[in-house]
């Protein structure tokens, strides 16, 4: 008998278990199933700090987040609704993030009194009563996946592997996926070893069937397709989504890429997918170094290419030698910096947003450069491609400021047409713009204030550029104190020139009083406590910088149409410096660094308060 | 390529910069002796490229008419693979000092080596900071008494050779600022290699370390200090030949000798083309603290893959298999992997 349906409109489902339990590749064929079914989605993993922790260990938990919904949504969910724990210490480390009445899914086999002791259970907190308050679903998961294969001709430890796929099988039963794609995943990834494609399989089915006739899920459920933006969606993180408008700006520029990068979390993943796309002229260079990261994009720049460097928090501090030079010379430079918590090494692999200082401000001398910041994953493609863009016309190093949460997390994307993205060209000088034939490297353009980028290899424009101070228009090495005094000042004048886009609120009430000002990855959660207070009738205005420098030329007016303007940053309010000192408005900030994004709940609850006292 | 023939001459690559080193310093003869040298190259000026770090040598890239940046301490080799790697057409030359490629820069000159990056690297070594005014630098002697080491240095230095033989570096050679004719013969030989091209230029700082190579210029004692090297000869030298080098016996390196008391076939014949560094290196390693002994000429040149190449090749090879425009190859990657549609 056909089990009852029961209709959903949103679900958040946390997949956690030993970071050898498949959980990441499981989160992402759930996700994947979910797409297809045209459902909103946004999805958030978090890895274990250490490479392989001991087995069945606390710091060896590996989850992977999924929000899914018939509406669009802004954020992985502030808590799940579900938990798939496969072992002790999955479901400690995840259960305090459970509300009350949560559904827990079990894998009862990995329950033994080692593996409890081992994450400081006395007892089994399946018998004990601990978990009252929440929808138990006790499942034998590996035994039955090994029972489920005993036919198959593969070793126990590969039928025992295979429960991830009988777990997958059975949330996608549970939640009404489809689940074709997974299937040909699974005969893709395992094509050289056809009796791991059977096996996996026929684990997917298992688990599916398990759902279907067991007593324990009495119901089933469905989540509809989202109302989207027609067109044609893939799922993407916020490092794939940089990496492939990196590579649509050098399409777009008609310019090789030269990507200058040392390997580190949280943003080694850019280097990974540029180093497959050779075909597009994309060369990357794995450097000794991030000075040197930074310097080969450099050069690369200086010789006609589209120089990028990515790495984080840590790695920007040494470049910033390299980014003051850039800015002397005006030759363009992107510098992706995935934000992780700092300061020093910190918690490499959790979020924060704490480099806006150092990205401003960060550089010895009067140094200004420009500084953008994507606000979602799926925003990333864009924001790439905006930073390339001012870095070539206005030859400017570019700070592109991401972080560990929009990195990892994903989205789907609505594909762009190839040919409504910016035409980026920008010409290269070919010609002496003296007189008597003579190159002046520093005569500027009137508009855009950017100098002509002159590449080694053009005839009679052979000129010799550095770090010392330049003499305007010359290029020659000067120390004339009016000199300088008009450089500096130019340099700054070059940044404020940059147009960018007037600052976009959103107040559907028009009744607002309080401003929520966020950047970056805050999006997600400002977005969804905005909604979370306007559906309660209270009225709030957002907007969201992508612009840190230079800023809107409308922002000033904006600031000063609220009575109350809040900052919410995942730093102690160095937004909130800026624009306090820049705009003399008394903003509320309110901070955190914990290492994790913003929850929309808390910052609702916040906002109610600071909404009801205007 | 052009396939016209340039017919430089060194003015053409003078700039139009009033030079500004130092009265009587070794790096006048090292500019001339490029700038001379330069036309021999029969490369445009736009495609050669001089790149600099930060010291007295890296003001180089000013005095001379191509391309040029004087970047930052010690990044050079960093910046000058960046732009080589991405230009094969250009000619790019690496300028830099003791404290320059052995100090601050350290890491870059030992990775652009083991890359075998197509840079010429000129490491003028005169054996102290000049720029600063005076502070030991990484090859000054032990105990050398400067302005930051009033007690004496206490650390030891660097081999520039030995240390870019350690590296791996395809070609190797030294050279002394005053001998004109032998500098720009080392110059035409680290051109005309593929590959890094590391050059140790000694280099007389007459304010803050005058003198340091008398010894090697000197009449009176040149002839016992100065060993030259010459590919396919037997390794002899002094006034009168009177000195050659050989295989100790029973033991590994290379050790100097009287000629008049070894067979001429123990003679060490000099080969640069030797795979492994080994011999290069214990060339490297005969001159004593007091410079008696010094090998100029060229150590080592062999055959390696350049970085460049491989690094061009790939993406070369890359492109060749691609289908349609950049613009279908672009929307065809946006559009990979799992996609659905929403109408």
């Amino acid at each position: 008998m056909a089990k009852e349906t029961q209709q959903l409109d949103r679900v958040v489902i946390r997949f956690a278990g030993d970071s050898g339990d498949g959980m990441q590749l499981t989160g992402d064929r759930f996700t994947s199933e979910t797409a297809q079914l045209g459902n909103d989605i946004s999805t958030l993993p978090n890895f274990p700090a250490e490479i392989r922790a001991p087995a069945g260990t606390l710091p060896g938990v590996s989850s992977f987040q999924v929000h899914f919904a018939d509406f669009d949504i802004l954020t992985p969910g502030d808590a799940p609704n579900v938990l798939v724990a496969m072992n002790p210490a999955a479901l400690k480390a995840n259960l305090a993030d459970l509300p009350r009445g949560a559904t827990i899914i079990v894998n009862t086999d990995e329950f033994s009194k080692r593996n409890l002791q081992k994450v400081g259970y006395d007892a089994s907190p399946l018998d004990d009563g601990s978990l009252a308050s929440y929808q138990v679903h006790p499942v034998a998961l590996t035994s039955m996946t090994v029972g489920a294969l005993a036919d198959h001709p593969i070793s126990k430890k590969d039928a025992e592997r295979a429960k991830n796929m009988f777990a997958l099988g059975m949330l996608s039963w549970l939640y009404s996926r489809p689940h074709e794609s997974t299937l040909q995943f699974l005969r893709k990834k395992f094509a050289a070893r056809p009796e791991l494609v059977a096996a996996n399989i026929a684990a997917f089915e298992a688990g599916w069937s398990f759902g279907e006739t067991t007593e324990g899920f009495a119901v089933r459920y469905e989540v509809k397709p989202a109302k989207m933006h027609p067109g044609r969606y893939r799922n993407i993180t916020g490092n794939a989504g940089l990496a492939l408008g990196i590579v649509a700006a050098g399409v777009r520029a008609k310019l090789p890429v030269v990507l200058g990068a040392y390997p580190i979390t949280p943003a080694s993943d850019i280097l990974h997918e540029l180093s497959k796309h050779k075909k597009f002229g994309v060369t990357t260079v794995q450097a000794e170094d991030e000075i040197a990261a930074a310097g080969i994009a450099l050069g690369a720049s200086y010789g006609g290419s589209l120089g990028i460097t990515t790495t984080s928090g840590p790695g920007v501090a040494l470049k910033s030698e390299t980014i003051s030079l850039a800015l002397m010379l005006e030759l363009p430079l992107v510098v992706v910096d995935v934000q992780r918590a700092g300061p020093s090494t910190g918690m490499p692999t959790k979020t924060e947003q704490a480099d806006l200082n150092m990205a401003l401000y960060g550089r010895h001398g009067e140094a200004p450069v420009a500084v953008i910041a994507p606000r979602s994953p799926a925003d990333c493609f864009d924001a790439a491609i905006e930073a390339c863009r001012i870095a070539l016309t206005y030859r400017t190093p570019v700070l592109l400021l991401s972080d560990g949460y929009i990195a990892n997390g994903s989205e789907p994307w609505l594909l762009p047409e190839v040919d409504s993205l910016p035409d980026l060209q920008v010409p290269f000088a070919t010609e002496p713009n003296g007189e008597d034939g003579k190159f002046l490297p520093y005569l500027r353009d009137p508009q855009t204030l950017a100098r002509p980028w002159a590449v080694p290899g053009t005839p009679g424009l052979e000129h010799r550029i550095g770090g010392l101070e330049k003499k305007d228009v010359t290029g020659d090495i000067s120390y004339d104190p009016a000199n300088h005094d008009l450089m500096v000042r130019t340099r700054a004048a070059r940044i404020e020139a940059i147009e960018v886009p007037d600052l976009v609120v959103e107040d559907p009430s028009e009744q607002a009083k309080v401003l929520v000002l966020g950047w970056g990855s805050t999006f997600g959660p400002i977005g969804a406590a905005c909604r979370d207070l306007r559906q309660r009738g209270l009225a709030v205005a957002q907007a969201h910088l992508r612009h840190l420098n230079p800023m809107p030329a409308n922002l000033g007016e904006v600031l000063k149409a609220y009575d109350r303007v809040v900052i919410p940053e995942m730093n102690l309010g160095q937004l909130a410096q800026v624009i306090r000192g820049r705009y003399l408005v008394d903003v509320v900030a309110y901070n955190q660094v914990r290492g994790l994004p913003f929850t929309s709940a808390e910052l609702a609850s916040m906002l109610e308060e600071v909404v009801k006292n205007v | 390529m052009s396939s016209v023939p340039v017919q430089l001459t060194a003015k053409d690559f003078k700039s139009d910069q009033e030079v500004r080193w130092c009265p009587g310093c070794g790096d006048y003869a090292i500019l001339a002796a490029m700038q001379g040298f330069l036309p021999e190259l029969g490369i445009p000026k736009e495609r050669i490229v001089f790149v600099s770090g930060i010291g007295c040598s890296s003001r180089f890239p000013y005095y001379l008419n191509t391309y040029g940046m004087h970047s930052i301490h010690g990044r050079a080799p960093a910046i000058a693979t960046g732009l080589s790697v991405s230009r094969p057409d250009l000619s790019v030359w690496v300028v830099t000092g003791d404290g320059d490629a052995l100090s601050i820069g350290g890491n870059h000159l030992i990775h652009a080596l083991r890359r075998n990056v197509n840079l010429k690297i000129l490491l003028f070594n005169n054996r102290i900071y000049g720029l600063t005014k005076g502070q030991y630098s990484p090859t000054s002697e032990v105990g050398k008494i400067t302005k930051s080491t009033p007690f004496g240095s206490a650390d030891a230095p660097f081999n520039p050779i030995s240390l870019a033989l350690g590296a791996e570096a395809t070609f190797v050679a030294r050279t002394i600022d005053s001998d004109r004719k032998h500098l720009q013969s080392v110059l035409r030989a680290a051109a005309e290699h593929n590959g890094s091209a590391f050059v140790e230029i000694y280099q007389n700082c007459n304010i803050f370390n005058d003198g340091a190579f008398d010894v090697l210029k000197a009449p009176e004692t040149r002839d016992d200090f100065v060993m030259p090297l010459d590919h396919g000869q037997p390794i002899t030298f002094g006034k009168d030949r009177e000195w050659c080098v050989v295989h100790p016996p029973g033991g590994f390196g290379l050790e100097v000798r009287r000629t008049s008391e070894v067979d001429a076939s123990e003679i060490v014949v000099h080969d640069a083309t030797v795979a492994e560094p080994a011999y290069a290196f214990a060339l490297s390693r005969l001159p004593g603290l007091d410079l008696r002994h010094t090998p100029i000429g060229v150590f080592r040149s062999v055959d390696r893959p350049t970085y460049d190449e491989v690094v061009v090749n790939q993406v070369a090879a890359a492109q060749a298999k691609a289908e349609g425009t950049p613009e279908d190859q672009l929307s065809a990657l946006l559009n990979a992997g799992d996609t659905w549609t929403i109408l």
